[in-house]
């Protein structure tokens, strides 16, 4: 049976307003008893928290960072979308729908991307009335920038630091609830482990990261906003502690994952530089608005950059693409930047990287502007690499940023498990097989604010969840698993470290479930991942105990899943013999090199079921019907 | 290079802490602070030694998890730098780094370099934000911000709440953390109404977490990472005044 997204019918632009109305509500006076898990406080979970606890139910939040404010969110730079058309350059709510169901190569739900276009003119209003100090025209009105393969100006943002200048206002809010009494906040726990009590989720089983402790949390709906598992690649932009775990766990408790092979490079990364290296650092990609990408012509061309000439030079993106030129979207970025490496035209002492140049730039607009428009980035890049960008060009090289893949939710954000909701960048829904820039702040504020606060109502109004206690034998079995997890990291007692097992893993996947990816890749990548991962339970080497602070030790829970997840990631990737978005298949795409989607057999959303470790997973497909937006092949040209 | 660590290990909360002398003879100029303690680690669980723990997420300068005091300075000697945007190029061959976490009664050492800094968060619960309930906000554009405010309420705003302020403040204040929140929210329209309010209830809360008073020394100024100005402390000790004063009779607005 095909999966039911429950997306309302009829016309698009009256969907989400007439299936609000539909939803039941809850007497405001029976909220209170009603107790509701939010586990993540980044964009999604902090908004959420702090909305459901304004509507009155009780909340209980958990993050495993010290404080919520420090949630991954908080390191978006760029901005963040909405279809405000304060420019009167031809921006509406459906030229952002278009784009974005577009921008995904037709591999999203239209139902969820008009309404997340729709309410994005609702966030930055709540937004500015927290006080998020969005950049301003000297007028007093709100600047805008175009962003990321947008041909319309429709990005608001606060200087470079878009993401935690939204997540201070999520955070303050959810604070405020926190004074106030109506959230419980756990920050240093980690959820270890979701329980589910006859079909329906029921709470969490976490562990506190200081004391070691393991409880249990019981509720009457349990909502996950724990972020994307782009660290599955060991190198990548996500923070350090940015993990799988709390979806991975649903996931085998019953939720089915969607898409996980759709995974984004971010082309303007600063390249990696040596072995010690621990993480990727993104420049953000505003930079491309005034930068222009380059090669040198000629293979091996080992003169510095300013000392090649122009008619050496190969703007690859200008060239190939003249219509949107350097401002391509990001999987097309990454890909022309691969090609040309692979080519042998990368620079750099590894050949791994391509020029982002403000030469032209700072002689057009003068230094000042960029200074202006660019310096903390400026800044950043010369902290980390040591070299002055305003006199040489950048270098660059794409890296992994983003999971567009994550757990299956229906329209109401519900997961297949009822009382399981799901949002922000660990669901699937809004972005199909590539991500528009500046769009995850979008989804994961629309989330928490704005949809899911609504249809959770519906939920909680027409269930009748049984009283139970924490000796409910669910409860008890999930605690124990999470105990045997522990026990069995920690007696090990191998040889090589979690980061060490980490690296590897990180390894395969970029190298065979990366930038592109092969049917006889992938196919090697699924012997070797088994193999690794025994070795890993066997031979990996945890120090110290459970019952105290233990950074090795959630380390090794964290990348004993992503070794599961790397293995479903290959398989889907393998599974879908076309090339979309971000998920380039080498022997699927068109004469000039391009992704060719196949929309005869792929147009579905592949939701998979767990089935125990080293099982074949099963797959369930939700069809995906274009009525608005009608399937073509993106063209930048 | 090879570099000298001395670093405060301490298993827990309750245990006495010392200094322990480890070396690293390899280490490379283009490495991160963090990825230095990263090998050091690596090493130690290599040898059975328990590695050391320090906090760290994003290791791009934003998230405010990292820091501890690198021969008695909050985040090492490059200013306007955390800890994990350090690179080792600054360092020399054969320089001896003594770390050690954050000083401060308020943020009680969890392990090694791990602290308790949920003080912060208790201030801003206590205040340090704007009521608006979510779906009862105006157009964005309906009330207007002049430029110079939304810069000037951003260079606030921009603080990360690592609480290196606190740690370099020989009184423990963490007036520079508050009067960030205080100029970031205060230079705002959206910020006014409850301007009085929140500067009374963060100060309460901050003595009740045993900050101690400002004296005007500014090494907390020296060591931010974001270049937060003294500036917003004076503006704080103006609003908690002129707050005082309304709260004696004074009428709003004064
Ligand atoms: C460097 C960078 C720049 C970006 N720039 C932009 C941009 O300009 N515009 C844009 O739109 N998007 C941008 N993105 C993407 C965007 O930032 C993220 O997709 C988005 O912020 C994710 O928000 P989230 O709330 O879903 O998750 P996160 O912010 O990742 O939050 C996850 C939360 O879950 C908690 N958590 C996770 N696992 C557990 C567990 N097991 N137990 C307890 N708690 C747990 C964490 O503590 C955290 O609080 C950027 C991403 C990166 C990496
Ligand atoms: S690790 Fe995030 S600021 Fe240093």
């Amino acid at each position: 049976m095909p999966l039911d997204s429950k997306s309302p019918g009829g016309p698009i632009e009256t969907r989400w307003d007439r299936h609000r109305f539909s939803l039941k509500l809850v007497n405001p006076a029976n909220k209170r008893k009603h107790t509701i898990i939010v586990v993540g406080t980044g964009l999604a979970g902090g908004s959420a928290a702090a909305t459901l606890a304004e509507l009155g139910y009780q909340v209980k939040c958990f993050c495993f960072q010290d404080s919520p404010r420090r949630a991954h969110s908080i390191a978006a730079q760029g901005g963040i979308n909405a279809a405000k058309n304060y420019h009167n350059d031809g921006d509406s709510v459906y030229r952002l729908f278009y784009d974005t169901v577009k921008g995904g190569d037709f591999r999203s739900r239209e139902s969820n991307v008009y309404r997340l276009a729709q309410i994005s003119l609702n966030i930055i209003d709540q937004c500015v009335a927290q006080g998020v100090p969005f950049a301003r025209e000297y007028s007093g009105y709100l600047d805008n920038r175009s962003f990321g393969g947008a041909q319309v100006s429709r990005t608001f943002y606060a200087r470079g630091q878009t993401g935690q200048q939204l997540l201070l206002g999520a955070y303050q809010a959810l604070e405020r609830q926190i004074g106030a009494g109506a959230v419980e906040m756990y920050p240093r726990t980690e959820m270890l482990d979701l329980i589910v009590v006859d079909g329906r989720a029921r709470g969490i089983v976490t562990r506190n990261l200081l004391t070691g402790k393991v409880e249990s949390h019981l509720a009457d709906a349990v909502v996950l906003g724990t972020g994307g598992y782009g660290n599955v690649y060991y190198l990548s932009t996500n923070a350090k502690g940015s993990n799988a775990t709390a979806i991975w766990r649903a996931h085998k408790r019953g939720a089915l994952f969607a898409n996980p092979c759709f995974t984004q490079i971010h082309p303007t990364c600063i390249p990696v530089s040596g072995d010690y290296q621990s993480k990727l650092t993104l420049m953000s990609e505003s930079l491309r608005n005034d930068g222009r990408v380059w090669v040198p012509k000629k293979k091996g061309d080992a003169r510095k950059p300013g000392e090649i000439p122009k008619e050496d030079r190969d703007y690859y993106l200008e060239r190939r693409y003249p219509s949107f030129g350097n401002l391509v979207p990001r999987d097309v970025a990454s890909r022309n930047a691969k090609m040309v490496c692979d080519e042998g035209r990368g620079v750099g002492e590894t050949g791994l990287a391509v020029y982002l140049d403000f030469h032209d730039a700072i002689q057009r607009l003068g230094k000042p502007v960029i200074v202006e428009r660019y310096g903390n980035l400026f800044d950043m890049y010369e902290r980390i690499t040591g070299e002055d960008p305003y006199q040489a060009p950048m270098r660059i090289f794409p890296a992994i940023h983003y999971t567009m893949g994550g757990l299956w939710v229906d329209y109401n954000l519900m997961s297949n498990l009822p009382g399981l909701y799901v949002i922000g960048e660990a669901n699937f829904s809004d972005h199909g097989a590539n991500r528009l820039g500046a769009s995850a702040l979008m989804q994961g504020l629309a989330d928490g604010y704005f949809v899911l606060p609504n249809t959770i109502n519906d939920y909680i109004a027409s269930t009748k969840v049984e009283k139970m206690d924490a000796g409910h034998p669910a409860v008890k079995e999930a605690e124990q698993q999470v105990n045997c997890v522990t026990r069995r990291l920690l007696e090990a007692k191998g040889t090589r470290t979690v980061d060490s097992y980490h690296r590897e893993l990180g390894k395969l996947m970029w190298e065979y479930c990366g930038m592109s990816r092969t049917a006889t890749g992938l196919k090697h990548a699924l012997e070797e991942i088994p193999a690794m991962r025994e070795q890993f339970w066997r031979d990996v080497k945890v120090l110290g105990t459970g019952e105290e602070l233990n950074q090795s030790l959630e380390k090794a829970g964290r990348v004993a899943d992503f070794f599961e997840l790397a293995e479903l990631m290959c398989l889907d990737a393998l599974e879908r013999n076309e090339s979309c978005g971000g998920h380039f298949r080498e022997e699927y795409q068109t004469p000039d090199g391009e992704a060719a989607r196949n929309d005869d057999r792929f147009s579905y959303v592949a939701a998979w079921e767990f089935r125990g470790v080293g099982n074949p997973p099963g797959l369930q497909q939700e069809p995906l019907a274009f009525e608005y937006v009608h399937p073509a092949q993106r063209s930048y040209k | 290079m090879r570099i000298v660590l001395h670093i405060w290990r301490q298993a827990n909360a309750a245990a006495a802490g010392r200094m322990v002398r480890y070396e690293l003879p390899n280490v490379n100029t283009h490495m991160s602070f963090l990825e230095m303690l990263d090998i050091l680690n690596e090493d130690l669980i290599g040898r059975g030694e328990d590695p050391v723990a320090f906090d760290h997420d994003c290791r791009e300068g934003i998230c405010g998890m990292c820091g501890c005091m690198v021969n008695g300075v909050a985040h090492g000697p490059l200013p306007g730098t955390t800890l994990c945007q350090l690179h080792m190029r600054h360092f020399k061959d054969g320089d001896e780094l003594y770390l050690e976490p954050w000083r401060a009664r308020a943020f009680p050492v969890v392990k090694d370099l791990v602290v308790d800094r949920s003080a912060f968060d208790r201030l801003i619960a206590a205040g340090g934000f704007i009521s608006v309930a979510t779906g009862s906000a105006p157009d964005g554009n309906a009330i207007l911000v002049p430029k110079e405010n939304a810069d000037r309420s951003m260079d606030a705003a921009a603080c990360i709440g690592c609480g290196a302020c606190v740690a370099m403040c020989p009184n423990a204040s963490a007036s520079l953390f508050m009067g960030a929140k205080l100029a970031h929210l205060g230079l705002l329209p959206q910020g006014q109404p409850e301007r009085d309010r929140r500067v009374m209830a963060m100060e309460a809360q901050a003595n009740r977490e045993l900050f101690g008073s400002c004296t005007n020394i500014g090494e907390c100024e020296a060591v931010c990472p974001k270049d937060i100005k003294l500036e917003v402390i004076a503006r704080m000790n103006r609003d908690f005044l002129h707050a005082n004063w309304i709260g004696r009779g004074g009428l709003k607005g004064d």
